[in-house]
């Protein structure tokens, strides 16, 4: 059975998706996401989607509960890497995601949660 | 017009979604498609195999090269033999949802392609067509 890693970084969740995911693992993503963040009592979960091709309407939907979720849980999402194509799809689509925060990369989008932590203190 | 390729992938269940997801962006891309072309119509694929598959029961998609000089297409058609929609007009308009998705799989696709229409009868099925060129 294919799963997508959660990686640990101090108090953040990393997950990278690499591949064309089917509904029911972005659902079982989704799921696994939440669990992790509670037993490790995660403040930040940056998701790095620069390999997806194809954000559709489903994925984007559950981008959004992630991230909606995880801050119901106490901790920031921030969504990183949207190719440009994928951007311009998503918005002629009518997603804009709204209520995720994003960043070009990985190391911004790192800085971002770690500021908002500091910023908490 | 002159057909290039034609070929059938039936949706059965959500892996065959991702199937007609990789068929159309072989399509698009032997058709010399730009990314964000290439982009547009396999998100569209995507939103219209899903409905095949949660709202018509499954059915498949017929998936065509097209050279119609200087213009290079690709069309898809997505056919069921589901329940049919009683009203298109509001099953194409934004956040009209009967299942679990966000209501824009129909007025999403027709936003990323450059042809779009939608037969449907009541208790015999719907065939979604698009195409999109370049």
């Amino acid at each position: 059975m294919e799963k997508i890693p959660i990686l640990k970084m101090g108090r953040f969740l990393l997950v990278t998706i690499q591949v064309d995911m089917h509904d029911q693992l972005a659902m079982q993503l989704q799921e696994n996401l939440t669990d992790r963040i509670v037993a490790v009592r995660a403040r930040g979960v940056l998701i790095d989607i620069s390999s997806l091709e194809v954000v559709d309407s489903f994925i984007g939907r559950m981008i959004s509960n992630i991230a909606a979720m995880a801050r119901v849980l106490d901790a920031e999402t921030v969504v990183v890497g949207i190719q440009p194509a994928v951007a311009i799809t998503l918005v002629e689509l009518g997603l804009s995601l709204e209520g995720v925060r994003t960043a070009l990369d990985v190391d911004r989008g790192m800085a971002m949660l770690q500021q908002q932590l500091a910023g908490q203190r | 017009m002159a057909v290039v390729h034609r070929s059938v992938l039936p949706i059965r269940s959500q892996e065959d979604i991702v199937r007609v997801r990789q068929a159309t962006r072989e399509s698009a891309v032997a058709q010399g498609f730009s990314l964000v072309d290439q982009t547009k119509i396999v998100t569209a694929a995507s939103e219209l195999a899903r409905n095949t598959l949660d709202y018509g029961g499954g059915g498949e998609v017929e998936i065509t090269r097209l050279s119609d000089p200087p213009r290079r297409g690709v069309r898809l058609v997505f056919t069921d033999k589901g329940p049919g929609i009683a009203d298109v007009g509001q099953a194409l308009a934004d956040g009209f949802t009967s299942g679990r998705g966000l209501g824009l799989g129909l007025g999403g696709a027709r936003r990323l392609s450059n042809e779009f229409s939608i037969e449907s009868r009541v208790g015999e099925g719907t065939q979604v067509t698009i195409a999109r060129w370049r």
